[in-house]
């Protein structure tokens, strides 16, 4: 998965298709809004998580003024050069997703070495996954080359907008970014997979939990992008991807690790498992799985603390 | 060439004052400090200046002097650890948002957005400068006419040749109507042509009333663009003058070199003599490269090099060998004329050829940073 992704990352990922993106961004408050008592505890939690950002929440206040016309206009230079790349953000969004869930599920599936309820469980995991990478990628891997090589993001930089906000903005860019691949991910699940039912009352909380795993996404980019010098660029699949990958309960209930407790307490370690759960728990609620409430507020608190790290990150690269 | 005192009516013509809290100064340097987290030194130490508005002001120094740091302060890029810096009247670290709105760069490294075309590139710098939409379009396609780039604006900046993407630069700090405008290092790399095309459009930013703030180390940039020109090395001012004052303040820099076939007497009472006058600084017997130093030295070296005996002898005495001798004046070198051709006549020396040596800004700057590499 890794080898295609690298080559469009410095100027394909940082890009999401305009109309697709701003539609999926009014998802969000959507989403929260209309997810009941969990997503009310949420959204305290996620107003803890973006007050830590100190100019940004005054900026983003204020919408018509310099900082926040700016802000729209660096956001529209993102999904600008995403709408040029389509065809690769599409590539680089589905086919592996879809190997996966082809391969585990349907082709070992048919042949008897997988159990047939297994796609079930894989989809949302992958669409978790889709989210959470999706978002991350996005924003770690140009980041990584614009500070160490391209400088491309200086005048961005030198825009008349708080600096914080410009870190905001790359986190806000990846979350749509996420949130649209995840949504892509659907219909792909359905063509794949043949008799894939979800409970209606569970798409609203599936569609939060997939936004938050976005927003981690986009933070955890943020501040790994931040934090990594370019040239261990390569380390980051090998010590940072893989793990994030097979730690995150995407391919497995978190619940069905009790006889290999060492790798469960591992993957209860990484946010992605609470994205994961979160999703299958809403989706495919009568497989074992972690409590909804627990997995949006770890996640919640798991977005505060990257995009606290993440911002702190960028002031550090982004001033000397 | 040398350009006077700097235009104040230029100001008041072309560029009415946007801000009321802006007063003549476009950039105002203060005790400004910076020193890097793991450096011993401080790249800028205690540096202080101030640009007037409509000025072309040039930072000249050798290579890590802090030229780049301190435009890096005054960009609101680097944050500095002591002192202030105020751009268009607003401090870079407290109004660093409304500074980054007044005042356009040019980096030393090309870093356009390479996702982007040439044109776009304008047009989204506008963009996130809060140009209105229809001003963008009009603006870039102008901008790109002036610097020779409308043939270029669906191209990928890729394909852009260095002189290209520097001129494209320049055309993506001026997108926004900056009060200042800063250059780093704007023709290094570039071509002969390149050169002369982006001095020409500094002159015309000049003649519009942008404040102009460029950093250099080519003497003859900082000479022909600047009206004034500071001097830094080590993070500090060592000069600040339009490039005339600064020869001026040079002292002995003006020459008279003299070819002279002495008469009965020998070399050294030439020298002699010509350093009693009065107006001379020092004098100095040239050896054959011509090199500044020790003239005798210099012909001493080049006969151990010969490994001729004779020739180390000849030397002092050798009235038949025309001698070349530079003299160092205090004041103007064509007063001492007169006096240096009698001085040398009353010995019977033959003056065969006589030149005035005006002094450049390359030999303030050696004089003042020193010959040392960096």
């Amino acid at each position: 998965m890794s080898a295609p992704t690298v080559p469009s990352g410095p100027s394909g990922s940082s890009g999401g298709p305009a109309d697709a993106g701003g539609r999926s961004s009014d998802g969000v408050p959507a989403g929260a809004a209309g997810s009941g008592a969990e997503s009310g505890a949420l959204g305290g939690r996620l107003a803890v998580g973006t007050v830590r950002e100190p100019e940004s929440s005054g900026a983003l206040a204020a919408p018509p003024c310099g900082a926040g016309r700016a802000f729209l206009a660096v956001l529209g230079r993102d999904v600008h050069v995403t709408g040029k790349e389509l065809v690769a953000f599409l590539a680089q969004t589905l086919i592996q997703p879809f190997f996966f869930l082809f391969i585990f599920a349907k082709v070992l599936g048919s042949a008897g070495f997988v159990s047939s309820g297994y796609g079930a469980i894989m989809l949302p995991g992958l669409i978790a996954l889709n989210a959470f990478f999706g978002a991350l990628q996005a924003v770690a891997f140009p980041l990584v080359l614009d500070f160490a090589w391209t400088r491309e993001i200086e005048d961005r930089l030198l825009a008349p907008v708080p600096i914080p906000l410009v870190a905001v903005e790359k986190m806000l860019y990846g979350a749509l970014r996420g949130l649209l691949a995840a949504l892509l991910m659907v219909p792909v699940g359905l063509l794949v997979l043949s008799g894939v039912s979800w409970p209606l009352a569970g798409l609203a909380p599936a569609l939060l939990c997939t936004a938050l795993g976005a927003v981690l996404g986009g933070t955890m980019g943020l501040a790994i992008g931040t934090l990594v010098p370019a040239r261990r660029i390569n380390v980051l699949f090998a010590v940072i991807f893989a793990p994030l990958i097979f730690t995150g309960s995407v391919q497995f209930p978190w619940y069905a690790l009790g006889k290999e407790r060492w790798f469960q307490v591992v993957c209860a370690v990484n946010p992605l498992t609470y994205v994961s759960e979160g999703v299958r728990a809403s989706l495919v609620p009568s497989v074992p799985h972690l409590p909804l409430g627990l997995c949006l507020l770890v996640t919640a608190v798991a977005i505060a603390v990257s995009a606290w790290v993440g911002i702190r990150g960028f002031l550090r690269r982004a001033l000397d | 060439m040398v350009p006077g005192p700097v235009g104040e009516e230029g100001d008041a013509v072309y560029r009415p004052v946007s801000s009321g809290a802006v007063g003549e100064l476009a950039v105002e340097v203060t005790g400004l400090v910076k020193r890097y987290p793991k450096s011993p030194d401080n790249a800028v130490d205690g540096l202080s200046f101030s640009v007037r508005r409509g000025e072309v002001f040039g930072l000249l120094g050798p290579n890590g002097a802090g030229k780049t740091t301190t435009v890096g302060v005054l960009t609101t890029r680097v944050l500095p650890s002591a002192g202030t810096a105020r751009v268009a009247g607003l401090d870079v670290v407290r109004d660093s948002v409304a500074v980054r709105g007044r005042l356009g760069v040019v980096p030393q490294r090309v870093n356009l957005d390479r996702s982007l075309t040439t044109r776009n590139n304008l047009v989204f710098h506008a963009a996130y400068h809060g140009l209105s939409r229809a001003d963008r379009y009009a603006r870039a396609d102008e901008l790109l006419e002036r610097m020779g780039l409308a043939d270029k604006a669906k191209v990928s900046v890729d394909k852009l040749s260095g002189g290209q993407s520097q001129r494209l630069m320049i055309a993506r700090g001026l997108m926004h109507r900056p009060e200042v405008l800063f250059l780093d290092e704007p023709s290094t790399g570039l071509d002969p042509q390149a050169r002369l095309f982006v001095h020409d459009r500094v002159r015309a930013l000049r003649a519009e009333g942008v404040t102009v703030v460029l950093t250099t180390h080519d003497m003859d940039e900082a000479a022909k663009l600047s009206d004034r020109v500071g001097i830094v090395d080590h993070g500090r001012m060592l000069a600040l003058d339009t490039p005339a004052g600064l020869v001026r303040s040079l002292p002995g820099s003006a020459t008279l070199e003299v070819s002279v076939r002495p008469g009965d007497g020998s070399v050294q009472a030439l020298v002699d003599a010509v350093g009693q006058l009065s107006g001379v600084a020092r004098v100095e017997r040239l050896g054959a490269g011509g090199t500044g130093g020790a003239g005798v030295d210099g012909v001493g070296g080049g006969a151990a090099g010969a490994g001729g005996a004779g020739a180390a002898g000849a030397a002092p005495g050798c009235s038949a060998v025309a001698a070349r001798l530079r003299v160092y004046v205090t004041g103007e070198p064509a007063a001492l004329v007169g006096p240096v051709v009698s001085a040398l006549s009353a010995l019977n020396a033959s003056v065969s050829d006589l030149s005035i040596g005006e002094p450049s800004l390359e030999d303030v700057f050696i004089h003042l940073t020193g010959r040392d590499l960096r």
